[in-house]
């Protein structure tokens, strides 16, 4: 009892260093979820996830039904993309993404034809526990399932079932930390059943002993909600003594993965390691959700739960948005319908990253789109003041990083020295940009430095590479001409000695006459070929290009 | 006097003892080579264009080294290679005069080619494939942009242009700068250029 | 025993040949641009000093006393440290070229760092015996050392920070030098003689 007790206050106390509580503004955690109408025309990216891009697999004209793969991955890390309706592929080209750069992707462009015809080759799994997880992880690989909870890293790489790192303690990440964004919140109240069904199929698949639910406190009603359906469920349900919902107070970047594993089970994931490396799992809800989907359904990720929000937005909400559907037609059907002085965010305000325009298509990552006017933006994003060496970013770092400092060498290109301060640990959360009152923009300057540190690696390696190739090419001449001397002088030897036999000629023999004579020979053929070959060029040449000389003069 | 006889032999020994003890010192650490010349080396980004004035990366890394070339004639290098060779020699930085161009690959225009392997002679790198009387063409990942082969052609049929961007290779700009909006410029003219 | 802790922790702190005896400003200035040529500095300055300390003692008992030829101190130990920069600079050379060519003409200058012979006249003048010249003679290449990466540390920071104009470069390397002596300064008192 006293025991219990003991545990459970422990794990109330138990949190992650630095941090902060921003102001939360989830307008739309009472919206229910709507359901986005169809555009006219679908754009889907040929790279949707975190690795390598996919291959289109139709070309123009080709009729495609709902959930047909449209694009096989090509590599490991790569999932496919499928098509979100029935209908026809337009074209395929170039189109904008929603990346920071701007730049585009290679897309499909799909023409619904308003008739949703699903396609049927994915059989429903609903036996999954007498199911080979091998065979799952290949189901969820063909459903094109990636994390939903931003990253998106493709699932079945995660959930594998390894006797050197067992998975002890599967986390569901239901803890939505960035302001705004109520998708996951949404989507746990009107889809509990199914998202426990889907921790199921991943405690089956990786063998994990137990399953928390992780809430925050913000969220009273999608806790009550999943322990309602936890509790109705434990009659069908063997196993759901061992799923529990766990409270946790509210805090941002609670929902980063590293932060919340440590928060849970106190253990930290050390760096340049993986969750699974200590036994651990992190999944999000909504991913979780499309597990079910993938399995159960056999239904490939065509569509997530996007939050429209932000003060330039209307009629903010929830809605359940199919890939490929245009950013501009999301936000029409939440009353915004011109983006003059609105700066539009792919994402939380935290974390998310601003686009240049809604053209752009939904893409498994979009979490959340917001529409902010300028003003108040630009009340978010002062300019840039020198920094007064307050330490408040030190102390918000849930990583333990000193960001003043690691800016400072962003900044002035010292960029080996940033990296020996762990750089690369920053999981740039922009809790130290948030609390800077020098309105540092540190976040961007810890991108940038990541950035050029990749450049000069992806440098470093073609210059390697350039040096051998550079290397070898040397030494090829230099064994080419050593070759070429030594058969001449097999040559001139055989040729001389034969002289001396004859005793006929005391000059020098010429040398192509030598050759000449040779040709008889089993073996030489291959020698006068060559020197011919390679002599033919220079004495070409010098005649050619006199004699253009003269013609010019 | 024969306190200056001991002084003398006194002084003698003792100098003639650490001359011995130095002596087999410099044995012991003999230097072969120069050593700083392949750490410059491996600053370079081996393009072997010879823009240097030497003819190739290896030569100017021992010129550097010797101290007969300065440290800031490597140009596609930039700044970032100057400051870093400045550094390892530990002399103050130089301007690089010559500004570097946007990174560049060689382009054959196959239908022009006649096929002479004078691009391929020349070629630094190995990374422009072709046979005698054949259409040569450049492996744009090996392509250093060295320009080499520009001039051997006798048709004119090779194009430096600018190397595409691609999207996982975009980083980003510092605060406040106008990179990003030069790189999608860039792009632009690549475009105009292969169409 | 607390004799020698004593003198360690004097010579390291208290009396600190850079910041309190101001002997050794030449690479403590030149030098302390980058921390890893300080830590090879200050390893080399180590070396040197040590023995340098011991060696002069040994000379100054067995050779100078006995011989009588006490005028010659200053040209016996100038050779024994020379000597032993010499060894050093060969060995930096072939172990470390980077770092060789990261200290540059302060190698050799290690020969007339005031520093190293200044530790040498003092165990004579300290009437120190053989065990305590030599923990001097570390004690004071280890706040040397000590005094030497911390100011390397500090200008590395201090290089790209917003300074105003005027004080960019030596004026704020000096006036973070005199910062620290002050600093130091609060070591006295901490060994009463």
């Amino acid at each position: 009892m006293l025991h219990t007790l003991l545990k459970s206050i422990q794990k109330s106390t138990r949190t992650f260093s630095g941090g902060i509580d921003p102001e939360m503004s989830k307008i739309t955690a009472a919206a229910a979820i709507a359901t986005s109408m169809q555009p006219q025309l679908y754009i889907l990216p040929i790279k949707q996830h975190i690795g390598e891009a996919c291959e289109p697999i139709v070309s123009v004209g080709d009729h495609v039904k709902w959930g047909q793969k449209i694009a096989r991955s090509q590599g490991y890390v790569s999932v496919p993309v499928h098509s979100p309706t029935s209908g026809k592929v337009v074209k395929i080209e170039e189109h904008a993404t929603p990346h920071p750069s701007g730049m585009g992707l290679p897309s499909i462009f799909i023409e619904p034809d308003g008739k949703d015809t699903r396609d049927k080759s994915l059989k429903p799994i609903k036996a999954y526990r007498d199911t080979d997880p091998t065979e799952l992880r290949e189901r969820l690989r063909l459903c094109g399932i990636a994390g939903l909870g931003g990253a998106v890293f493709p699932t079945f790489i995660k959930l594998l079932k390894d006797n050197r790192n067992p998975i002890e303690t599967l986390i569901l990440n239901g803890i939505e930390c960035e302001p705004y964004l109520t998708n996951d919140h949404r989507l746990m109240i009107e889809k509990a059943k199914e998202i426990i069904i889907g921790i199921d199929i991943i405690m089956h698949m990786v063998g994990a002993k137990k399953a928390i639910i992780a809430i925050e406190d913000n969220k009273p009603n999608a806790l009550e909600m999943m322990q309602e359906t936890l509790e109705i469920l434990s009659e069908s349900f063997p196993d759901s003594t061992r799923i529990e919902v766990c409270q946790l107070p509210t805090r941002y970047p609670q929902g980063s993965e590293k932060q919340l594993i440590e928060v849970l089970t106190g253990k930290q994931v050390p760096a340049g390691k993986l969750p699974m490396h200590i036994g651990v799992i992190c999944q999000n809800v909504g991913t979780s959700k499309a597990i079910h989907d993938a399995i159960i359904k056999g239904r490939p990720l065509t569509e997530r739960i996007v939050t429209v929000s932000g003060d330039a937005v209307p009629r903010p909400g929830n809605m359940r948005v199919r890939l490929g559907t245009p950013m501009r037609f999301v936000f029409a059907q939440h009353g915004l319908e011109t983006f003059d002085h609105v700066h539009l965010l792919h994402g939380g305000p935290m974390m998310g990253e601003k686009l240049k325009n809604a053209d752009v298509p939904v893409v498994k990552s979009t979490n959340g789109l917001l529409a902010m006017h300028s003003t108040s933006m630009k009340e978010a994003h002062k300019s840039e003041q020198p920094c007064i060496r307050c330490g408040h970013c030190g102390v918000v770092c849930p990583v333990s990083l000193v960001p003043n400092l690691l800016a400072d060498q962003c900044r002035n290109k010292q960029f080996e020295k940033a990296e020996s301060y762990d750089l690369f640990d920053c999981i740039e959360c922009g809790a130290c940009s948030y609390v800077c009152p020098s309105n540092i923009p540190l976040v961007h300057y810890f991108r940038y430095g990541k950035g050029q540190l990749a450049q000069i690696g992806r440098e470093q390696n073609f210059a390697h590479a350039s040096k051998q190739r550079s290397e070898h090419r040397d030494d090829r001449i230099a064994r080419e001409k050593e070759e070429k001397a030594a058969k001449r002088r097999v040559v001139r030897e055989k040729h001389v000695a034969k002289a001396d036999d004859d005793k006929t000629s005391a000059g020098k023999p010429d040398h192509d006459k030598t050759a000449d004579h040779k040709t008889a020979d089993e073996k030489k053929p291959k020698t006068t070929d060559k020197t011919i070959q390679k002599d033919k060029p220079s004495p070409k040449s010098p005649p050619g290009k006199a004699s253009s000389g003269k013609v010019s003069s | 006097m024969t306190y200056l006889l001991t002084t003398t032999a006194a002084f003698g020994a003792f100098t003639l003892f650490f001359a011995v003890i130095l002596a087999i010192a410099g044995r012991v650490f003999k230097i072969e080579g120069n050593p700083i010349a392949d750490n410059i080396e491996s600053l370079l980004p081996q393009t072997q264009c010879g823009q240097c004035g030497f003819p190739g990366c290896k030569p100017y890394a021992g010129a550097v080294a010797s101290g007969e070339a300065e440290v800031n004639q490597c140009v596609p290098g930039g700044e970032r290679t100057m400051l870093q060779i400045a550094d390892l020699m530990g002399v103050e930085p130089k301007t690089v005069e010559d500004e570097a161009t946007a990174p560049m690959i060689a382009f054959v225009r196959e239908d022009e080619c006649i096929g002479c392997t004078l691009c391929i002679k020349a070629c630094p790198v190995d990374a422009i494939v072709g046979a005698p009387k054949q259409y040569h063409t450049v492996i744009t990942e090996h392509c250093t942009g060295c320009t080499l082969c520009v001039e051997p052609c006798p048709v004119d049929c090779i194009d430096m242009l600018i190397k595409p961007e691609l999207l996982e290779h975009w980083s980003w700009p510092l605060p406040d700068t106008h990179r990003a909006q030069l790189a999608i410029e860039r792009k632009g003219q690549h475009a105009s250029h292969t169409s | 025993m607390t004799e020698f802790a004593v003198i360690l922790l004097s010579a390291v702190l208290v009396n600190n040949y850079v910041l309190t005896k101001f002997l050794g400003i030449c690479p403590f200035l030149g030098v302390s641009s980058k921390v890893e040529t300080a830590m090879g500095m200050s390893f080399a300055v180590m070396f040197v000093m040590t023995l340098a300390s011991t060696a002069s003692w040994l000379v100054q008992q067995y050779i100078l006393i006995p011989l009588d030829i006490l005028y010659l101190q200053t040209i016996f130990f100038i050779l024994i440290i020379a000597s032993l920069v010499q060894f050093i600079e060969m060995m930096i050379h072939k172990t470390s070229p980077v770092l060789y060519q990261g200290l540059g003409i302060f190698l050799p200058l290690i020969t007339t760092n005031c520093a190293v012979l200044g530790v040498a006249l003092l165990n004579i003048q300290q009437d120190n015996t053989f065990i305590t010249s030599a923990l001097y003679g570390f004690g004071a290449a280890v706040g040397f050392a000590l005094v030497l990466i911390l100011f390397a540390g500090l200008r590395e920071r201090i290089e790209h920070a917003p300074i105003p104009e005027a004080f960019k470069g030596s004026p704020i390397s000096l006036i973070t030098a005199g910062m620290m002596s002050l600093a130091f300064l609060g070591f006295s008192g901490l060994v009463k003689f």
